[in-house]
C-alpha cells in the first residue's frame, strides 16, 4: 500500500574507508602545500592544475575499466572520493562533468574508438567536458532544442546556440544535444542526437555570460556551419533523448547536491563556539540532522547505481530535498548568528555567508528546476 | 526471517486493523483480536530470543515490524512491548506474555527502589492500564512491576492513546538488570521515529489515492500541477523520514547507534509536521472530519513527535555535540568517520 520512494540504508565498507583515507591524505597534503583554495559550490570553482594533480593521483574515472585508465571500482568508492573533495571545498569544477557524466555516457553509448580517444585523457585530468543541453529558448523544456545538425560529406553541419554552459571557456569538449531531424509534434522526443563538439575547432564561438555575482561561470556558444565528423556522434542518431535521460541519475543525486553551502555551516559552527546557547544548538543540530539524513539517501542512491540500477526518480527527489537544504543553511545562519558587519563583511564567516546567499538562487534551477523535479516525483507517485 | 515477519505483519494489519478498529480503541475498547493474532504469530516479541519467550529475531526485525504497524496506526502498545522485551532480554530475564509497558517515559522522573519496594510517580505512561507488566528503570536498576500493585490514573494523548499516571508508592519489585531511564528514553525516541515513519508512508499512500479518486472542475485532483507539486514535496519529507528511521534501525541493530537516533527523531518529527499539513491540504474538508481516517494518522503524528523528546530537544542534543567536536571536525561528525 505504500507509494513512498525507498532508500535502503547502505553501509560503506572497509574498501570505501580505505579510499577515504587515501583521498583525505591527498587533500590535506595538497592544501598544506598551498595547492588549492577552499571555497563553496566547489563544482563551479575550477583550478586546471588542481584537476591535473587530482587526475594523476587516480581520483578521476575510478569506476571506469582499467584499460581506459580507470580503477574498476564501484559507485560507492566514487561517492567517497567526491564527497571528500566537496567537503574539503576543493576546486573540482574543471574535470567535474567529464568525470560524472561524459565518461559514463561514452562507456555506455560511445564507440570503442571514442572511449580510447577520450577516457584516458579525462582520467589524466587533461580533457574537460561541458554539457550542451540548454538553449536560449530551451531551458526546462529540453525537448524544444533547436540547434540543428544537417548531413554533409563525412559528418554533420551544426548551426544554433547553446546557453548556460558551465565552464565552457575552460573545457575542451562539449557533449551537445542537437536536432538531426525536424520536430515531430506527435513525439517531440524523436530526432535528437548527442555529439562530441571540439570547442577549439572553427565554427563555434564561446561568449561569457556573467552571473548575478559578476562571475564568469556560464557561457553561450554560437555555432555557424560547424563541421562535426561522423566519428564524434555519440550512440545512435535519433536516440539522444533516451541517452540524455540516462545521464540524469548520475547528475542529480550526488554529494554536490547537499554540500554546496557546507562551508557556511562549518563557519557557523566556528562562530557559535563550543558553548552554544539553546537556540544556537537547535539550529546547528537541525541543519546537521538534515545533512546526515540527506547523505544517507545520497549514499543509498550511489548503492543503487553500484547495483546497476537507474534510480532517476529517487535521484530527482534527493536533488530537490538537497538543494532546498543548501539554501536553508545561509538563511538559518544569518538568523541565529547575524553577520556583524552586515552583508558586506569580510570575516571568514561573513564571506561564506555572502557567497552562499549569492549562489543560492542557482541551486534549485541548474540540473533540473524544483518544478521539473517535483513533476518527475509526481510521475513516480503515479499522479501523471 | 525478516521478510516472513514483515509479510505476516502486513497481512494481519491489512486484514484486521481498519478504521473502525482504531476508532473503537480510541473510545476505550481493547482490540483483543488484533493483539491475539499478532502475539500468536510471535510478532509482539519478535526481537526476544526464543528461550526467553520471544520469536528469536533481532532488534531490527522488531523495529521494522513496528514501522509496518505505523503504516496502519495499530492502536496497541507494540513499541512499549518491544522495548520492554528488549530490556528484559538484555538483562537475561524471562519476558512475560501479554502487552507490556515501560516507565518512566519523561525526563527527570525518578522511581526510587529501596528495600524491595518502589516509590515515585511516572506520568504519561503509555497503555499502563491493561498492561500485563510494567518494566521500570528504577534508581537501582531494571524491575518488573505488577500493574495490580500500583495506582493508575487514566489519561489520553491527542491521538486518543492511553497515557496514564502511575503511582508506584509501596509497590513490591525485584531488580533484574541495570538499564537506566536514559536507555528507555533512547529506545522510546527510536520507536516513535519508526512508528512515525510508517504513519507518514500511510498518509502519503492515502493522499495519492485520494487525489486520484476525487474530481473537481471535471478532472481528478491529481491532474492539477499545484496538487502534483504539493504531493511531490510531501513525498520528499516522507522519504527523508523513512530513510532517517531506517538508518537509525540499522545502526542500532549493528550495536552502534551513535547520534542516529537523535537525527531520526529530529528529522522525522520535522517531516511529520510538514507532511501532515500537506496531507490535510490535499484532502480538503473531508480530511478534517471524524468520518474520514486521515485524522487517525495525523493526530498520532502530532502526538508522537512530542513524545520522548520533540525536535527542539534532539536538535539541541545534536547541536551541542557538533559544537563540542568543533567546526573543523564537522565533516567527520556528519560522515561518521
Amino acid at each position: 500500500m505504500t507509494a513512498a520512494l525507498t532508500y535502503p540504508p547502505r553501509t560503506l565498507g572497509p574498501e570505501q574507508e580505505a579510499m577515504r583515507a587515501e583521498v583525505r591524505a591527498f587533500l590535506q597534503k595538497d592544501y598544506a602545500d598551498g595547492g588549492f583554495g577552499r571555497g563553496q559550490e566547489a563544482m563551479a570553482r575550477y583550478d586546471v592544475e588542481f584537476s591535473r594533480r587530482w587526475g594523476q593521483a587516480g581520483f578521476i574515472g575510478i569506476t571506469w575499466p582499467k584499460k581506459y585508465g580507470g580503477r574498476g571500482l564501484t559507485f560507492l568508492d566514487r561517492y567517497v572520493v567526491t564527497e571528500e573533495a566537496l567537503a574539503a571545498g576543493a576546486p573540482v569544477g574543471a574535470h567535474w562533468v567529464a568525470d560524472r557524466q561524459s565518461g559514463p555516457l561514452l562507456l555506455k553509448y560511445g564507440t570503442e574508438e571514442q572511449r580510447q580517444r577520450f577516457l584516458p585523457r579525462i582520467v589524466a585530468g587533461e580533457a574537460f567536458f561541458c554539457i550542451g543541453m540548454s538553449e536560449p529558448d530551451s531551458g526546462s523544456d529540453l525537448a524544444s532544442v533547436r540547434m540543428s545538425a544537417t548531413r554533409t560529406d563525412g559528418g554533420w553541419l551544426l548551426n544554433g546556440t547553446k546557453l548556460w554552459t558551465s565552464l565552457a571557456h575552460i573545457c575542451h569538449y562539449m557533449i551537445a544535444l542537437v536536432r538531426t531531424s525536424p520536430v515531430n509534434p506527435e513525439n517531440r522526443h524523436e530526432g535528437m542526437s548527442q555529439m562530441i563538439v571540439d570547442l577549439n575547432a572553427p565554427g563555434v564561438e564561446v561568449r561569457p555570460v556573467y552571473n548575478l555575482a559578476g562571475e564568469h561561470h556560464f557561457n553561450q556558444e554560437v555555432f555557424t556551419d560547424y563541421f562535426l565528423p561522423d566519428e564524434n556522434v555519440v550512440g545512435e542518431i535519433g536516440a539522444g533523448w533516451e541517452q540524455v535521460m540516462s545521464e540524469l541519475a548520475y547528475e542529480r543525486s550526488g554529494p554536490e547536491r547537499i554540500l554546496s553551502t557546507f562551508q557556511t555551516l562549518v563557519e557557523l559552527v566556528r562562530q557559535v563556539g563550543d558553548n552554544p546557547s539553546e537556540v544556537e544548538a537547535r539550529a546547528i543540530g537541525r541543519l546537521t540532522a538534515h545533512l546526515m539524513t540527506l547523505r544517507g539517501m545520497s549514499v543509498s542512491v550511489a548503492g543503487m547505481l553500484a547495483d546497476g540500477k537507474m534510480p532517476v526518480t529517487e535521484a530527482a527527489l534527493v536533488k530537490d530535498l538537497g538543494t532546498n537544504y543548501c539554501k536553508d543553511v545561509p538563511e538559518t545562519a544569518r538568523l541565529i548568528c547575524p553577520p556583524e558587519d552586515g552583508a558586506g563583511g569580510n570575516s571568514r564567516y561573513e564571506k561564506m555567508l555572502k557567497t552562499a546567499t549569492l549562489l543560492a538562487p542557482s541551486l534549485t534551477i541548474q540540473g533540473g528546476t524544483r518544478e521539473i523535479l517535483r513533476g518527475m516525483i509526481a510521475r513516480g507517485l503515479g499522479l501523471r | 526471517m525478516r521478510t516472513l515477519i514483515l509479510d505476516t505483519a502486513e497481512r494481519i494489519f491489512r486484514d484486521i486493523c481498519d478504521q473502525t478498529l482504531v476508532d473503537k480503541a480510541e473510545k476505550g475498547e481493547w482490540p483483543a483480536g488484533l493483539w491475539q493474532t499478532l502475539e500468536e504469530s510471535g510478532l509482539t516479541q519478535a526481537a526476544v530470543p526464543e528461550e526467553q519467550g520471544g520469536a528469536g529475531g533481532t532488534i531490527g526485525d522488531g523495529l521494522y515490524f513496528l514501522k509496518a504497524s505505523g503504516r496502519y496506526v495499530a492502536p496497541l502498545p507494540l513499541a512499549e512491548t518491544l522495548i520492554a522485551g528488549v530490556l528484559l532480554a538484555e538483562a537475561g530475564a524471562q519476558v512475560p506474555a501479554g502487552p507490556l509497558t515501560i516507565a518512566p517515559v519523561r525526563p527527570n522522573e525518578i522511581i526510587e527502589f529501596s528495600d524491595g519496594k518502589l516509590s515515585g510517580t511516572a506520568t504519561r505512561v503509555p497503555f499502563a492500564q491493561g498492561a500485563s507488566a510494567i518494566v521500570v528503570a528504577t534508581s537501582a536498576g531494571l524491575a518488573i512491576v505488577d500493574p495490580a500493585s500500583v495506582t493508575i490514573e487514566r489519561d489520553k494523548s491527542m491521538a486518543g492513546e492511553p497515557r496514564d499516571t502511575v503511582i508506584f508508592d509501596g509497590a513490591p519489585a525485584t531488580i533484574v538488570g541495570n538499564a537506566s531511564p536514559d536507555r528507555i528514553w533512547q529506545l522510546g525516541a527510536l520507536a516513535r521515529s519508526v512508528q512515525m515513519a510508517g504513519a507518514l508512508e500511510g498518509i502519503l499512500a492515502m493522499s495519492v489515492q485520494y487525489v486520484q479518486d476525487r474530481k473537481q472542475f471535471g478532472r481528478a485532483l491529481s491532474k492539477f500541477q499545484a496538487v502534483q507539486q504539493s504531493l511531490a514535496a510531501m513525498a520528499g519529507q516522507v522519504a527523508a523520514a523513512s530513510s532517517a528511521a531506517d538508518v537509525a534501525i540499522e545502526a542500532t541493530e549493528a550495536g552502534d547507534p551513535g547520534v542516529s537516533i537523535a537525527v531520526a527523531k529530529a528529522r522525522v518529527g520535522e517531516a511529520a509536521g510538514i507532511a501532515a499539513e500537506l496531507a490535510h491540504q490535499a484532502h480538503g474538508a473531508i480530511g478534517f472530519t471524524h468520518e474520514y481516517a486521515l485524522h487517525q494518522f495525523t493526530r498520532r503524528l502530532w502526538a508522537w513527535r512530542d513524545e520522548f523528546g520533540g525536535e527542539p530537544y534532539w536538535q539541541a542534543e545534536i547541536g551541542r555535540l557538533v559544537a563540542k567536536s568543533g567546526a573543523d571536525n564537522l565533516w567527520k561528525f556528519a560522515s561518521r568517520t
